[in-house]
C-alpha cells in the first residue's frame, strides 16, 4: 500500500511538470501551433529600421499577422532588407501595400504596420513591398525641429 | 608450515600501505578449503584489511590474491562482481540496509542473483532467520535491532545464498554468552554440512581456538604465526606466548606506533 | 616556494576529484540497462527528491513571482507601463528565476540529503556489502539517485515558473488592478515559446545534471564518518550553488548574448 502511494504521487508529480510546460506553452508564451508552420515571406527595403529586431511583431489595423524573421543589409541598394514571415490566411496585401516601422507608445518596441493597397494583385512568397516608410529616429527629429526654428 | 592439499585463497607477497604506515609487508596466507580458519591479532593490525583485499575492495600495492587461480587485483569490474557472489562477508559493523526490513535484507541477495519465487525465497529467509534465532524477528526493521542481533541478521544475509566461501570479521564481538555458543556452532555446523570454507576474523582468542581448524597470527605487518590450535598453544616463541594469554607486555605491541611516552608527556610542560 | 607546492598540491586533489567525479558517472551510466530493476528504484527515487521538493518549490515560486509582480509595478506605474508587468515578470521567471532559483533550492533540499544519504550508507558499510554481495553499488545506489534528480529539476523549475507567473497575476491583476487583458496579451507577445520557454527549460536540465552530479560524488566519495558527511554535505550546497550561478551566466551568454 505504501508503494502505491509512492507510485501515484510520482504520476500525479511528472503530470503536473508536464501541466506546467503546457502552461507555460499556452497561457505564458502564447503558443499557437496552427499558424507556425503555415507562413509566407514578403521582403521590404527600409532606409533606416530603427531598434527593429527579429520577431517583432508585422500588423495589419493593429492585428499581428506575422513577425520579422529576418533582417539583412542589401548590399546593392545600400538599404536594411527585412524578411517576414506573414501568416498563410492572411492572403489578402495588395502588391501595392505599404509597410512602415512604427513604435509603440512612446518609447515601446518597435513593429511593423503595413496597410493594404488597391490593387486586385495580391502579394506573393518572396515579393518586395515597395512602399516603405523608414522608423522615425527621436534624433532625426529633433534635428528637424531645430533646424526648422532656426531657418525661419 | 603445513602444505594443504586444497588451497582455495591463495595470498602471495602481499603488500599493503594506508599512506606511510605498512600493512602488509610481504605476507604469504594460504586458506585452505573446507575448512575454518581464523585470522587473529591485535585490533588495528589490519585484519579488516584482509578481508577487504580478499573482496577486492582495496588494491594491494604490491603481490597476488589468487582465489580459484583468479587473481583478485587483476579482475576487471565485472569479473569481480561474478567472483563476489560466491563470497559471503560478515561486516563488523553488521552492515544492514537500514532502509529495508529484516525480511528484505536477507532477501536481497536471493532477489538479485536468483529467480526464485515469492514463496521459495520466504522460506530460505526463515530458515536463515531461524538459523541465527531471529525468526521471530522478520518484521522489524534494522533500526529496532541491538547491535548484536544487528549482527547475526547481517550473518543470515551473509550466508543467504550459500557462498563457497563465507568471511567473518568479529562474529563473537557484543554477543551474550548465549548468542556466543549459538554463533560458535552455527558457524561449525554451516562448515561441516556444506563444506564450505570460511574465515574468521577475531581477537576472541579462546572462541578463535575453540572453532578453527587452523589459524594465522597477524602482527606488526607480517604474520607471526600459523598452525593448528594445538601447534600454536604448544608455541614456544614469546610472541606467540604473549598473544595467546592477553599479556599487555612482550614483543607484540598493543600500542599504535608512537614515540616515547615519557618524552611526549614532557613536552606539554615544556 | 612552499606556497607554491601547496597550491599545486590543492590543484592535483582538486583535479583528481574531478576525475573521480567522472569515473564515477561513466561507471554508474554506461552500463547494459536493466529496466524491471532500474525502474522502481527511479520511481522511489524521483518521489524523495522531486515529490517532497514541491512543497519549497510551489511556496517560492508563488512568493518570487508576487514580489516581482509589486516591484515591478512599483517601478513601472512612474512610466505608465504597467501593462508591462506581466512581460517582465513572466520573462525574468521563466528565463533565469526558474531554473536558477529551482535550481539553488534543490541543492539545499533534495541535494544535501542525497549526499547525506550516500555518505552515511558508505560510513556504516553498506555500499561495501552491497559490493560484497555481489551489486554494484554506482549502478544500484548512484545511478537512480541521479537520474531522478536529472528528470525532477526541469520538472520542477517549470511548476516554480508558471506558479511565479500566477503569483505575478495575483498581484498585479487581482490587487493592483492592472487591466488584465493587457496583463496578459502583453505577456505572450514577448514571451517566446523557444526562445524563453525551452532555452529556460534547457538551463533547468543542465542544472539537473550538475547539481545532482556534485551531491552523489561527495557521498560517494565523502570521508566516512560523521565528520567527513558534514563536510561533505556542506560541499554539496556551496559548489551546486557556485556551479549552478557561474553555467547561468554562460549559459545566458550563449542563449540570449546577442539579444
Ligand atoms: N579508510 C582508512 N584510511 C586510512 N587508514 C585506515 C583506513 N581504514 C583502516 N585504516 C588503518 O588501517 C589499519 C588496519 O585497520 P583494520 O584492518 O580495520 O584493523 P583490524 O585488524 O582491527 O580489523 C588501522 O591501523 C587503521 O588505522
Ligand atoms: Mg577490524
Amino acid at each position: 500500500m505504501r508503494m502505491r502511494i509512492l507510485e501515484i504521487s510520482v504520476g500525479a508529480f511528472v503530470l503536473a511538470g508536464v501541466v506546467a510546460l503546457v502552461g507555460l506553452a499556452l497561457n505564458v508564451s502564447g503558443l499557437n501551433l496552427s499558424n507556425s508552420d503555415n507562413t509566407y515571406t514578403v521582403y521590404a527595403r527600409f532606409e533606416n529600421i530603427g531598434g527593429l529586431t527579429p520577431r517583432a511583431k508585422v500588423t495589419m489595423s493593429g492585428v499581428a499577422i506575422g513577425e520579422v524573421a529576418d533582417i539583412t543589409l542589401d548590399r546593392d541598394m545600400l538599404m536594411a532588407r527585412v524578411a517576414m514571415n506573414i501568416h498563410g490566411n492572411v492572403d489578402f496585401l495588395s502588391v501595392d501595400s505599404s509597410a512602415s516601422i512604427l513604435t509603440a507608445g512612446l518609447l515601446g518596441e518597435q513593429y511593423i504596420g503595413i496597410s493594404v493597397g488597391a490593387e486586385d494583385e495580391n502579394l506573393k512568397e518572396g515579393a518586395y513591398i515597395e512602399d516603405t516608410q523608414s522608423a522615425l529616429v527621436l534624433e532625426d527629429l529633433i534635428g528637424k525641429f531645430l533646424f526648422n526654428e532656426v531657418s525661419e | 608450515m603445513n602444505e594443504f592439499d586444497d588451497v582455495v585463497i591463495d595470498i602471495q607477497k602481499l603488500s599493503f600501505s594506508r599512506g606511510d604506515r605498512s600493512i602488509y609487508d610481504e605476507v604469504d596466507i594460504k586458506i585452505p578449503r573446507g575448512k575454518i580458519t581464523g585470522i587473529m591479532g591485535p585490533s588495528g593490525t589490519g585484519k579488516t584489511t584482509l578481508l577487504r583485499l580478499i573482496g577486492g575492495q582495496l588494491k594491494p600495492d604490491a603481490g597476488s590474491i589468487l582465489v580459484d587461480d583468479e587473481n583478485i587485483p587483476e579482475l576487471n569490474r565485472s569479473d569481480l562482481f561474478s567472483v563476489r557472489e560466491r563470497m559471503g562477508m560478515l561486516f563488523q559493523s553488521g552492515a544492514l540496509f537500514t532502509d529495508i526490513s529484516v525480511f528484505e535484507n536477507v532477501a536481497f541477495p536471493i532477489r538479485v542473483h536468483t529467480d526464485l519465487s515469492d514463496d521459495m525465497i520466504r522460506d530460505v529467509v526463515l530458515m536463515k532467520l531461524q538459523a541465527v534465532g531471529l525468526r521471530g524477528a522478520h518484521n522489524l526493521m534494522p533500526s529496532e535491532l541491538s547491535g548484536g542481533m544487528a549482527r547475526r541478521v547481517a550473518l543470515a544475509r551473509a550466508i543467504a545464498l550459500d557462498p563457497d566461501i563465507v568471511m567473518y570479521d568479529e562474529p563473537f564481538t557484543g554477543q551474550d554468552p548465549i548468542a556466543m555458543g549459538v554463533l560458535v556452532n552455527l558457524i561449525r555446523r554451516l562448515n561441516n554440512s556444506l563444506g564450505h570454507t570460511s574465515i574468521i576474523v577475531s581477537h576472541d582468542i579462546q572462541e578463535t581456538l575453540g572453532i578453527a581448524d587452523y589459524i594465522h597470527i597477524i602482527a606488526d605487518s607480517k604474520v607471526i604465526a600459523s598452525g593448528t590450535p594445538e601447534e600454536l598453544r604448544q608455541d614456544d616463541s614469546p610472541q606467540v606466548k604473549q598473544f595467546m594469554h592477553g599479556l599487555p607486555d612482550g614483543p607484540v605491541p598493543f600500542h599504535y606506533p608512537a614515540g616515547d611516552y615519557e618524552t611526549d608527556l614532557l613536552r606539554g610542560q615544556g | 616556494m612552499n606556497q607554491l607546492a601547496l597550491l599545486g598540491h590543492a590543484a592535483l586533489s582538486k583535479l583528481a576529484a574531478f576525475g573521480r567525479a567522472g569515473m564515477m558517472l561513466f561507471q554508474s551510466l554506461v552500463a547494459k540497462p536493466q529496466p524491471v530493476i532500474m525502474f522502481p528504484l527511479f520511481v522511489k527515487q524521483v518521489y524523495f527528491v522531486g515529490v517532497l521538493s514541491l512543497i519549497i518549490i510551489v511556496v517560492s515560486g508563488l512568493f518570487i513571482g508576487m514580489v516581482l509582480g509589486l516591484q515591478g509595478y512599483t517601478i513601472l506605474v512612474d512610466y505608465g507601463s504597467e501593462q508591462a508587468v506581466g512581460q517582465m515578470v513572466a520573462l525574468s521567471l521563466v528565463r533565469e528565476l526558474a531554473p536558477v532559483v529551482t535550481a539553488l533550492l534543490f541543492a539545499g533540499r533534495a541535494g544535501s540529503a542525497l549526499t547525506a544519504e550516500i555518505g552515511l550508507m558508505k560510513a556504516t558499510e553498506q555500499l561495501s556489502s552491497l559490493e560484497m554481495i555481489g551489486v554494484d553499488p554506482l549502478r544500484r545506489i548512484v545511478a537512480p539517485r541521479f537520474w531522478a534528480g536529472f528528470v525532477c529539476l526541469p520538472i520542477l523549475s517549470a511548476i516554480f515558473a508558471l506558479v511565479g507567473v500566477y503569483g505575478g497575476a495575483i498581484v498585479g491583476v487581482e490587487w493592483l488592478g492592472i487591466y488584465d487583458g493587457s496583463f496578459w496579451a502583453n505577456m505572450q507577445n514577448s514571451v517566446d515559446f523557444y526562445d524563453d520557454v525551452l532555452n529556460g527549460l534547457i538551463k533547468a536540465v543542465v542544472f539537473g545534471f550538475v547539481v545532482t552530479w556534485i551531491a552523489v560524488f561527495q557521498g560517494y566519495d565523502c570521508m566516512p564518518t560523521s565528520e567527513g558527511i558534514s563536510q561533505a554535505t556542506t560541499k554539496t550546497v556551496v559548489y551546486a550553488s557556485l556551479a549552478v550561478l557561474g553555467l547561468d551566466f554562460i549559459l545566458t551568454a550563449v542563449m540570449f548574448g546577442e539579444l
